[in-house]
């Protein structure tokens, strides 16, 4: 008897199970929950769940080992990673493998909210594309891949390499297509520093949701788009060439670039 | 007792002592004693002399009963044992002892001998065989004897009585003997005065050495034995007092300053040790923190949105969303201080660090009326750090500081400068070759964690792998190889058997060979190929000289810090500032400076205030 629900929780913790529930009813969503990993695999091949919401450590298992399961067995859940443990290693390494977000524990219910409305928008996003794919003769583009040389953190924001050393930061156009319209940025400033995983900026969009927009790089900004600044809509018109956000001196490229996926790969 | 260095001393000294006045005594006795006999002995002949001449004339008359009567006359004196005339045929005929008279004498007794051990008797002899010294019982006192011919003259042969032929020419002796008891008396006492000298000035020798020795060597090396005890015992903050300026005071302050310097690394490895195993418990404490700060958070976070018509209920949900926030703050930075992130490092210079530390806490400083003032070198070069943690790592130390001054104001030095120190047990070889280019980098066997110098050495039919440190000038060598290695022994390359020793070399400290391993780019590490010395040298290393660090120090004079406190600042939870800290600060700090490889340590004087100086290595390890 399988079912089509929106929501899978696994979290070892029933209070955290509980207030995700009451939290994801306030939107609408119908909301399935395991407890420990052997109950969620189980769930997960018996019935379909756009989004999955995973603790990474869990008492039978870390929230990896789903990435990698769904993965081989090719279902197309979108999986947000949620952790106490929250170093930015976790974050990075989950989005490398196929996470949308990464939210660390403690949460608010904006905080929760606003990744459940992205990977939501998501989900449906690429079940469209897979059925444009299916009709061979379309050419609607849903979204707009990054150049070649750019490489991404999942499937958020960009890094394009200068020849002087320094790097442009952006957001994707897929990340863009899952929110709503811009209204207004908060940056941060000049000279200041961010963090590979770290919320770098965050976008303020209609019905008073804010996006987190996590950095794909470590490293000092030494320039922030002035242009964006005054006219948001920017980022949404041309993504990875006007819309760039920052210019950084990057830190640790050599590091940070192993959990970086290359854009070239998302062209068939 | 002999087991003590002072009872040894003094009984040397003693020794010597004795044997010296022993010697002089002796020679002195010997020399004093001969110059009493011989004076005895001129004595003794001159009145030989006078008893012949003062008769000379009586016996030209041949008045034999004056001449008695002079003998008798000068046998009263009291020294005078005997006076005797024998004549040629050995009579006595005239004696002091009238039962002498007319007895014959031995020409072998002892007083004869002189002149007639040979057939034909001597007619002239000198003083001293004339002289004899004996005893006339064994427990007598001794008595000198003398003897003075009586030789023939032409008045004698010419006389009436022509008693006398004329071609003799000894016609008898006077033997006069004397006694010595008085001599023999003054020898003694004189004797009895050098012991008794000699033992009152070993005895006060004895107690003046005695009694510096104490002062200057046992009381000292006692305390040393005992500091050393203590610190045996694990006591490390034992300082042994002042012992003055001499080699033992030396060695004294040389042995505080070791004891300060242990005392250190084991804080600083104490400090790594807690620091790790700290780091694991706090990840493990914000894990299970944030999932019952995950229920609070998101219920309250539900309930806000829920009851936004309801402002009484807003109010108190907001305090308790904003404090959970608050939480969940504090619960990062628990992680950031476990974590103690790998610092990313890129060039910076130190100078401009502190610069911008000041300018973030600037108008903080201002307002406690805090003055910085800066000592800094400017001709520093450029080092690879971290820049932001070690900005950080400043900000918290001024904002310390400046909690430590309160708010009647006070100043900060902030102080910069090149150092160098010593690279002994320091440096690392990582790339060690044989002369064929074979690595002799044993990664399987690690000395202290790190890969270890391998070396084979066959001796005696047998063959076997030896492992050297690594790190230069420790010597944690394992040269344990399950056989004796004899002095004839080959050190060889594992892989192609090359002979590694040095020709023409031997260790300057045992004789043994000296092993010699190529450090690619670096020149050629040499060591002792023996346990029994720790001879090692590293030209390279050595021609570096010293490593050198960046030293920063930030002085306050603000309230100081207890000793007891002193010893805990740097653990994690340990504030001073009640409710205001969390007590990460410091704790943080060290952890950052611990992955810089550089070290932080503190001084500080109850209400003088602190200095915690910093010491970053120039160079970072490659």
């Amino acid at each position: 008897m399988s079912k089509a629900l929106d929501i899978l929780v696994i979290d070892d913790e029933e209070v955290i199970i509980d207030a995700v529930i009451k939290i994801c009813a306030l939107d609408n969503y119908s909301i399935d929950s395991a407890n420990n990993f052997k109950t969620a695999s189980e769930k997960i091949s018996k019935n379909h769940y756009s989004i999955i919401l995973c603790d990474i450590m869990m008492p039978d298992g870390d929230g990896f080992q789903i990435l990698d399961e769904l993965n081989n067995r090719n279902i197309d859940s979108t999986i947000i990673m949620t952790t106490g443990y929250s170093t930015v290693e976790n974050a990075v390494k989950s989005l490398y493998k196929g996470a949308v977000d990464f939210i660390p524990k403690p949460f608010t219910v904006d905080e929760l909210l606003s990744s459940v409305y992205r990977a939501n928008k998501y989900q449906i996003i690429k079940e469209k594309q897979k059925l444009l794919s299916l009709q061979k003769n379309s050419d609607e583009l849903l979204y707009v891949t990054g150049p070649a040389k750019y490489l991404r953190l999942g499937y958020s924001t960009w890094i394009c390499q200068e020849r002087e050393g320094s790097v442009l930061i952006g957001v994707c156009d897929l990340f863009i297509k899952t929110i709503e319209t811009i209204q207004e940025i908060e940056f941060q400033e000049n000279d200041e520093e961010i963090a590979q995983g770290i919320c770098c900026a965050s976008f303020k969009c209609g019905n008073d949701r804010i996006h987190k927009i996590l950095s794909p790089i470590s490293g000092r900004i030494v320039e922030v788009n002035d242009n964006i600044k005054n006219n948001p809509n920017l980022i949404e018109k041309d993504p990875y060439f006007e819309g760039w956000i920052y210019r950084v001196i990057p830190a640790n490229i050599e590091y940070e670039i192993k959990y970086l996926i290359p854009c070239s790969s998302d062209r068939i | 007792m002999f087991n003590k260095i002072g009872f040894r001393l003094i009984f040397v000294v003693a020794f010597t002592t004795l044997i010296i006045i022993g010697v002089f005594a002796y020679f002195n006795v010997k020399s004093q004693s001969s110059n009493l006999i011989s004076e005895v002995e001129r004595h003794a002949n001159q009145l030989g002399e006078t008893v012949v001449s003062s008769t000379r004339f009586d016996m030209m008359l041949n008045q034999r009963d004056r001449i008695q009567q002079i003998i008798n006359s000068i046998g009263t004196q009291p020294q005078i044992r005997d006076v005797r005339i024998i004549n040629k045929v050995g009579e006595i005929i005239y004696s002091s002892d009238s039962t002498n008279i007319n007895k014959m004498v031995d020409k072998q007794a002892e007083s004869c001998y002189a002149c007639h051990a040979e057939d034909k008797p001597l007619e002239q002899i000198s003083i001293t065989e004339r002289t004899r010294i004996f005893r006339v019982h064994p427990d007598s006192n001794r008595v000198i004897g003398i003897i003075t011919p009586i030789y023939n003259e032409k008045s004698c042969w010419q006389s009436d009585c022509h008693a006398h032929p004329k071609d003799q020419k000894v016609l008898g002796v006077l033997d006069v003997s004397i006694s010595l008891a008085e001599v023999d008396n003054a020898i003694l006492s004189s004797e009895w005065k050098i012991v008794g000298f000699s033992i009152i000035a070993i005895i006060s020798l004895g107690l003046l050495i005695a009694f510096f020795i104490r002062r200057w060597v046992s009381r000292p090396v006692n305390d040393l034995l005992n500091g050393t005890l203590q610190v045996s015992q694990g006591n490390l903050n034992y300082t042994i007092k002042e012992m003055g300026d001499d080699e033992i005071g030396k060695l004294g302050t040389s042995f505080n300053n070791m004891t300060n310097k242990l005392a250190e690394a084991r804080m600083q490895l104490f400090q790594s040790d807690k620091m790790a195993s700290l780091g694991r418990l706090a990840a493990g404490v914000a894990h299970e923190i944030n999932n019952p700060l995950t229920g609070v958070l998101t219920y309250s976070s539900f309930l806000l949105k829920r009851t936004k018509d309801n402002p009484e209920f807003q109010e108190d949900l907001k305090v308790i969303v904003r404090e959970t926030i608050r939480s969940r703050e504090i619960v990062k930075s628990l992680l950031d201080f476990s974590r103690q992130s790998v610092p990313k490092k890129s060039s910076a210079h130190i100078n401009e660090i502190i610069d911008k530390a000041i300018g973030v806490i600037d108008s903080q400083l201002a307002l406690n009326k805090v003055k910085i003032l800066k000592q800094t070198e400017t001709n520093l070069p450029n080092f690879t750090v971290d820049a932001n943690q070690i900005q950080q790592v400043i900000i918290n130390l001024l904002v310390n500081a400046s909690d430590a001054i309160g708010k009647d104001g006070g100043v900060i030095t902030i102080l910069t400068k090149q150092i160098a120190l010593a690279p002994i047990g320091i440096a690392q070889i990582k790339k060690a070759t044989c002369p064929k280019r074979h690595s002799l980098i044993d990664n399987d066997f690690r000395i202290d964690g790190l890969p270890s110098l391998k070396v084979k050495i066959i001796s005696g039919g047998k063959e076997g792998i030896a492992h050297l440190d690594p790190v230069y000038g420790k010597h944690r060598n394992h040269f344990d190889i399950g056989f004796k290695i004899e002095k004839d022994a080959k050190y060889v390359c594992p892989e192609c058997s090359n002979s590694i020793v040095e020709q023409d070399k031997l260790c300057p400290i045992c004789g043994s060979p000296v092993l010699s391993f190529e450090i690619s780019g670096q020149g050629i590490y040499e060591v002792c190929a023996s346990e029994q010395s720790n001879w090692e040298r590293w030209d390279y290393v050595d021609s570096l000289g010293l490593k050198e660090y960046i030293e920063i120090r930030i002085t306050d004079t603000g309230s100081g810090i207890s000793k007891d406190d002193l010893a805990k600042i740097f653990e994690p939870f340990f504030s001073t500032k009640g409710q205001k800290g969390t007590g990460l600060g410091l704790a943080v700090i060290w952890g950052i400076i611990d992955n810089h490889n550089g070290t932080i340590n503190v001084e500080s004087e109850l209400g003088k205030g602190t200095t915690f100086i910093i010491r970053l290595p120039l160079a970072q390890q490659r």
